[in-house]
């Protein structure tokens, strides 16, 4: 919870993190004791490939039948000792490995016969699941040619420092990533986002064009940056329709890495924020539990308070500590209870703050009518629901504690839904 | 996977500004006290009788309502006793409990809850009972004949827009402005005083609870259109700033035109809507019958608000 200025008239103001304090390394965590992954597709019964006992090594990958395309990299040596479904955000079903760890690392070796020669189709096998979670997928579709690639060096919520850090501190190993990309896809124009107040660190520095930013929250959404480049945003075919594809500066470093060394980085940096609202970086391994991050920096957790991925206005509230860091988490933020604001089912008074807050004019108090009663197409075609670059100002302030921002994205994936299944109709 | 703490899990944005419907109501409340302690400081008992026969008839409609819908009750958001509160300021402190009665049930049941309760109603719930109490029971809103037997500590003894309407100009061309302002006037119990109503204004504007555009925008609306009449002539039409410090203007100008359901949000609209009304405000009291035309503009007004809020801003990423 914050508190409203008194002054009611004045809009909240909030800054993104700058990496302006270098000397602030990232604590180590050592390797956990299980790691869990987990690999984007449903589970199905007897996969041959991964069952209970199978060892497995560092880097391996691990699919669950041949010629699966979706993978998960293993981030430790060991033996899997469970296997099973797991239930994701918007009822994803994935399929969650955990590892054992045994104290040593044996790296798998399959990589590094790939590693001479990149292609698009090396990156898709092996990068896919390794940190900052790059998709691939738009890059291949022939379809539909993306011709620009946009690195995103800022951080996508407040209080995050993990992409500006990693981008500061790697420009070498990033700059072997932008070569890496050129080779493999044949994008020449590389474009990468980094807030204004920074630019001079980058520019001559990195071999691609230097976007700037806002530092003022939420003007460094991804949205807004594709806005910023094209003027438009995108509808719910994605931004890759629009021939723009947005890699996080992690993803390229890991890319970077990976081509350089040729060992398939299995490392993620990640921003623990504790309940005072202080910053700790620290370096994982994926899979590591939350819980072993937040025991480090000593964060106690108690009942009712709450662990979010992500930072305070984007992220995503998980239920247990024994979640694990994913490829994507650039941060973990813990909420004591005392903190946590209610949501409510108040209807809209039409106060209009939401409108006055919001950076894309959608007019909220209208649309938010129409997503409540589940008239999504309606919201999108009438009240501008594709305008939205989903910063969660309209339910910060809203009064009568709607949760906009939720029904929002409930709105946008359910869209895209019925468009993918109109595709696979015609199809 | 099972660990023994319990987490809250919820959706983003994980922090939240703070406000709040009660904190809302409460603080207009709080804004429109001055106003009806300066009400009960020249009528007396008689006033605060009214005020909290409306305050607490407002919220017992309300629970009424919400048990017989089987809704979640809602009396505790302070909405239905900033209702009451505001209709006892329209009302004559003469008014007879039982017309408080029906006039809390105008506002809560026919304006309010059979539209969906808070945020649903197309109508100002105050200004709507206000509207059928005065075209129902005409005598007992009249200003002068109610407040007949009352000792008031003031010279002036009539309703101004009740001389203005029925001998013109120049029967109020006494009144001092000031006089006005400070409150001594017969008029409605919590309507009068020009200071407790702009200094509660004030304070609700700079908290940000009522939207500045649409209170500056009446007045304005007012002033000019009056000014526009008094020019062209002012042996039948008084001059603007008598339009501004009687009747409900100001009450109307702060707490009855920038009610949040039934007013628009965008900044031009904002503006329109506010400038509607003091125009209609004053072509009702120059040339239309009624003595008062808050009332009715504020009404016609509310009709238009869900079309001119129709004017906003493009949305950014639209390609058409």
């Amino acid at each position: 919870m914050r508190k409203r200025s008194f002054f009611g008239l004045s809009k909240p103001c909030f800054k993104y993190e700058l990496a302006t304090d270098t000397s602030a390394r990232p604590v180590a965590i050592p390797t956990p004791g299980q790691v869990t992954l987990y690999i984007k597709t449903p589970y199905k019964q007897a996969s041959n490939l991964l069952k209970v006992g199978t060892p497995v090594k560092t880097g391996q990958r691990l699919v669950l039948r041949e010629d699966d395309d979706v993978c998960a990299i293993s981030s430790a040596t060991g033996t899997i000792c469970a296997i099973g479904p797991f239930l994701a955000d918007f009822g994803k079903a994935w399929t969650a490995v955990t590892i054992k760890t045994e104290g040593k690392d044996d790296v798998d070796p399959e990589f590094s016969a790939f590693a001479a020669e990149p292609s698009l189709e090396t990156l898709e096998r092996f990068l896919s699941a390794g940190p900052g979670e790059p998709d691939f997928s738009p890059l291949m579709d022939a379809g539909r040619p993306v011709n620009t690639i946009v690195i995103y060096g800022g951080n996508a919520d407040l209080l995050i420092n993990t992409s500006l850090y990693v981008l500061k501190n790697n420009i070498e190993i990033i700059n072997a990533g932008i070569e890496v990309l050129r080779k493999a896809t044949g994008v020449q124009e590389i474009v990468i986002a980094v807030p204004k107040e920074s630019v001079q660190n980058y520019s001559g520095h990195l071999d691609a064009r230097i976007q700037p930013f806002s530092s003022q929250y939420p003007y460094a959404q991804p949205l807004m940056i594709l806005h910023d480049l094209t003027g438009r945003l995108p509808d719910e075919s994605g931004p890759s329709s629009m021939g723009i594809h947005f890699l996080r500066a992690e993803a390229v470093a890991a890319i970077g890495q990976a081509f350089n060394s040729g060992l398939l980085p299995i490392e993620k940096t990640v921003t623990v924020i504790d309940k005072q609202g202080a910053k700790h970086l620290a370096r994982a391994r994926i899979g590591t539990p939350v819980g072993d991050l937040l025991k480090k920096f000593d964060i106690p957790i108690n009942d009712q308070d709450k662990i979010v991925f992500g930072g305070p206005m984007t992220g995503n509230a998980i239920y247990s500590e024994d979640l694990p860091v994913g490829p994507d988490t650039d941060a973990v933020m813990v909420q004591d209870k005392s903190e946590i604001p209610l949501y409510s089912d108040y209807p809209c008074i039409n106060c209009g703050d939401c409108v006055r807050v919001c950076p894309a004019n959608v007019p909220v108090n209208l649309l938010v009518r129409f997503l409540e009663a589940g008239q999504y197409s309606e919201g999108a075609d009438l009240y501008d629901l594709y305008s939205c670059i989903e910063c969660g100002l309209c339910s910060y302030v809203c009064v009568s504690r709607i949760p906009i921002f939720q029904y929002i994205k409930l709105a946008k994936y359910e869209l895209g839904r019925i468009l993918s299944a109109e595709e696979m109709n015609e199809q | 996977m099972n660990s023994k703490k319990t987490l809250i899990v919820s959706h983003a944005p994980f922090w939240h500004d703070g406000s709040g419907i009660p904190e809302r109501s409460y603080n207009t409340i709080i804004a429109a006290l001055p106003a009806a302690f300066a009400g009960i400081a020249f009528y007396g008992a008689p006033a605060l009788g009214v005020i909290c026969m409306a305050m607490s008839t407002a919220i017992f409609w309300e629970l009424l309502l919400n048990r017989a819908m089987r809704r979640p009750i809602t009396v505790g958001d302070g909405n239905a006793a900033l209702v009451g509160l505001l209709l006892a300021m329209l009302l004559p402190a003469s008014t007879p409990w039982w017309v408080v009665l029906i006039g809390t049930f105008l506002a809560i049941v026919i304006g309010m809850q059979i539209f969906g309760g808070i945020g649903a109603n197309p109508f100002n719930p105050v200004v709507l009972a206000i509207a059928i109490l005065s075209l129902s029971y005409n005598h007992y809103l009249d200003f002068d004949s109610g407040l007949v037997n009352f000792a008031l500590p003031f010279s002036s003894s009539m309703a101004p827009l009740a001389t203005l309407k029925a001998f013109g100009p120049e029967a109020v061309a006494n009144l001092n402005l000031m006089d006005l302002f400070m409150g001594k006037q017969v008029g409605a119990l919590g309507s009068t005083s020009g200071l407790a109503l702009t200094i509660g204004g004030i304070y609700l504007m700079l908290r940000g609870f009522i939207r500045w555009e649409i209170s500056l925008s009446f007045i304005a609306g007012i002033y000019l259109t009056a000014m526009l009449f008094n020019m062209a002539d002012p042996i039948r039409f008084a001059p603007p700033m008598l339009h501004l410090l009687t009747g409900y203007t100001l009450i109307a100008a702060f707490f009855l035109a920038t009610e949040s359901s039934s007013s628009p949000v965008n900044f031009l609209p904002m503006l329109l809507y506010g400038a509607l009304g003091g125009i209609m405000t004053v072509l009702i009291r120059n040339i239309g019958a009624y003595v008062d035309g808050v009332i009715f503009a504020i009404l016609l007004i509310n009709l238009t608000n869900p079309l001119i809020d129709k004017i906003r801003p493009k949305a950014i990423g639209k390609v058409a």
